[in-house]
């Protein structure tokens, strides 16, 4: 079902447009049979690029779509609605380029965002570690600087586009405390391990990715050394947004199926719609949906307006993928045994639903930021 | 090259398409209007014809005021700019004086070659391109499934039932596409920022040098006397196999000519 938006300009109509034509012929399409085969479609990323859609929060100086948040978030709720792991993986790209964007100087920017923003390559985010994840400051990812820059050393864990990506933003420990790095893909030393084998989201490759005494330049480490682990939560809240959105379109998606079976399907004479316990099952759908929806937009609208906006960053997050976890499990439901089996897609909108709940911050930690800043007693 | 694509805004064949009750007319406003969707393949060629060999690519749709979304997608895919026809007094109009409200904007703008889809998803008449080339007094190159221009020299192949025709002619021309020439591009998100700079000119028929007399519903050489929904899809014909179902439907194919 075509979602009835409000967007703030023609041109972001036209870009809504665009991006559904792209999704109805050229994302939806596949899904399922790639996700089956585990099949990364880098070539789909390489169609957004071209489309100019892997840098559209970003300044148009280097190479951006100077678009608000408002209008991205939609962008990729709308790829996921079509399939989770492009819009999760635009979600992803568009954080990795975030600290480069906004704390590199004047030259990083000059020198790597317009490749970065183009279209032609992919980024992923190096922040967990194996036995780091929550507590992000506990990682031993460790950078040595020398004259000449740093050599680092670690491993690095669940990074989404790990192996296939173009370029790394890398967290990593430091003389003076966490700090932040651009690393291209071909830098010597890094290596990957193999991909993970996931309950869903199979065409989206998640690996280890190794520095094994990997060199890096000065012009590599992006802000102040030191500064790593803020710039690493500044660009998790604008990622936070980004699932959110993600999880939004894929509930959409899981509401879409099972409202179409609903109608259709016929038991003890009627559609199985206007049997009060489906029917209702189907308006807490619709209305978790849209709720999830406007308190991501809300909080979109905040930081479009510059104002502070983690907290809701994070309740957005929380919301919005425990609603999609909900909704995508009522869908199954609704198709009772059709929904458990691969002909139809929701029994795999549910196990892709799972992992809103984990990443970029699992739904506890989000409670965490949000408790804090309830415990501060500051603005929410 | 002077390239001119005509482009025309339909009703989305995803929704219910209806007609007015009042003047028998499309309903506009019942369906969502996109883009027809051969005339994405004429401007891809256009676009094609261009970057190979210089020039210019005119967008010109005859339609209402919200026919400009069919125009901004057509700038957006990175044609140059755009002519809207659009005037009350050509509500109605049928083929022939659409063609001849068409030819007058033509002449005006100028061009060297004129590209369009070979029918539309609405009236689907298919005889545009012949009615055009016809008032404009040049070549008629139509159902082209490739183009090729060397100089002021055009050759196309002309699809055909037994496979295809050379066809060639001098420049000016006019030439209809059908979709097996090109896969047409998606916009960009930079094609469709451009765009919002991109010269749209609207001329009424006025500024087209159109008589008022010759076009809309009133000039119509066809009437549409009365329309009905289409009747609910009869119960198939079921072939019996007894020993010579192969033969039946067969003979059945061959009566609806699928074979």
């Amino acid at each position: 079902m075509t979602v009835d938006r409000i967007l703030p300009t023609p041109e972001s109509r036209d870009l809504i447009e665009l991006v559904r034509e792209l999704v109805a012929k050229e994302v939806a399409p596949r899904a399922a049979a790639d996700e089956a085969a585990g099949r990364f479609p880098r070539e789909l990323f390489t169609l957004l690029g071209s489309s100019g859609l892997l840098g559209l929060p970003y300044p148009e100086e280097h190479g951006g779509g100077a678009q608000p948040y408002e209008v991205y978030l939609q962008v990729i709720e709308e790829l996921a609605a079509g399939w989770l792991a492009v819009g999760l993986g635009l979600s992803v790209h568009t954080l990795s380029c975030f600290p480069v964007a906004a704390y590199g100087d004047e030259e990083q920017r000059a020198a790597l965002l317009p490749a970065m923003l183009g279209g032609e390559l992919l980024g992923a985010y190096c922040l967990s570690e194996p036995q780091s994840g929550s507590d992000a400051a506990a990682m031993t990812t460790r950078a040595v600087a020398d004259e000449a820059g740093f050599t680092v050393d670690g491993v690095k864990a669940w990074t989404t586009h790990g192996g296939v990506a173009d370029f790394y933003t890398l967290i990593a420990r430091t003389g003076q405390g966490i700090s932040c790095f651009h690393v291209p893909a071909t830098a010597e030393g890094l290596s990957f391990g193999a991909r993970e084998k996931k309950m869903g989201m199979r065409s989206s490759p998640t690996a280890q990715v190794r520095f094994d005494a990997v060199r890096l330049g000065r012009d590599a480490l992006v802000g102040a050394e030191g500064e790593g682990f803020r710039i690493a939560m500044a660009a998790l809240d604008g990622g936070r947004l980004g699932i959110a959105a993600c999880a939004v379109g894929l509930a959409q998606a899981a509401f879409d199926a099972a409202s179409a079976y609903a109608r259709e399907r016929r038991q003890f004479g009627s559609r199985i719609v206007d049997f009060q316990g489906v029917g209702f099952m189907l308006a807490d759908m619709a209305t978790s949906i849209e709720a999830a929806r406007a308190l991501y937009l809300s909080a979109a609208r905040l930081r479009d307006a510059g104002r502070p906006y983690g907290t809701r960053a994070a309740m957005a997050k929380l919301f919005a993928t425990d609603a999609c976890m909900k909704v995508t499990t009522d869908a199954v439901q609704v198709l009772g045994g059709y929904g458990y089996v691969e002909e139809f897609p929701v029994e795999r909108y549910m196990r892709e639903a799972k992992v809103l709940q984990i990443v970029e911050g699992t739904n506890q930690i989000q409670r965490l930021v949000i408790g804090r800043a309830v415990g501060k007693g500051t603005d929410l | 090259m002077n390239i001119v694509v005509c482009v025309k805004q339909v009703p989305d064949t995803a929704t219910e398409r209806k007609l007015r009750s009042d003047d028998k007319t499309l309903d506009r406003d019942a369906a969502d209007g996109v883009v027809n969707e051969l005339d994405e393949y004429a401007v891809e060629e256009a676009l094609r014809l261009k970057e190979a060999h210089g020039g210019e690519v005119t967008v010109l749709t005859m339609g209402p005021a919200k026919a400009t979304d069919t125009i901004r997608k057509a700038l957006a895919m990175g044609a140059d700019k755009a002519v809207h026809l659009s005037d009350d007094a050509l509500h109605g109009s049928d083929a022939l004086s659409t063609s001849y409200a068409m030819a007058q904007a033509l002449k005006k703008i100028g061009f060297d070659l004129v590209i369009l889809g070979s029918e539309s998803t609405d009236a689907r008449t298919g005889v545009l391109a012949a009615m055009l080339a016809e008032r404009l007094g040049a070549p008629q190159l139509t159902l082209a499934r490739k183009v090729e221009v060397d100089g002021s020299a055009i050759v196309i192949e002309r699809i055909t039932d037994y496979g295809y025709d050379k066809v060639e002619a001098t420049l000016p021309a006019v030439v209809s596409v059908v979709e097996k020439i090109n896969e047409p591009r998606y916009p960009s998100f930079k094609g469709i920022m451009a765009a919002k700079k991109k010269p749209v000119e609207t001329l009424g028929i006025a500024d087209a040098s159109v008589d008022a007399s010759a076009v809309g519903l009133a000039a119509a050489y066809s009437e549409v006397a009365e329309f009905s929904a289409a009747p609910p899809r009869a119960a198939g014909t079921v072939v019996k196999d007894e020993g010579d179902g192969g033969a039946k439907a067969a003979d059945f194919l061959a009566s609806k000519k699928f074979i």
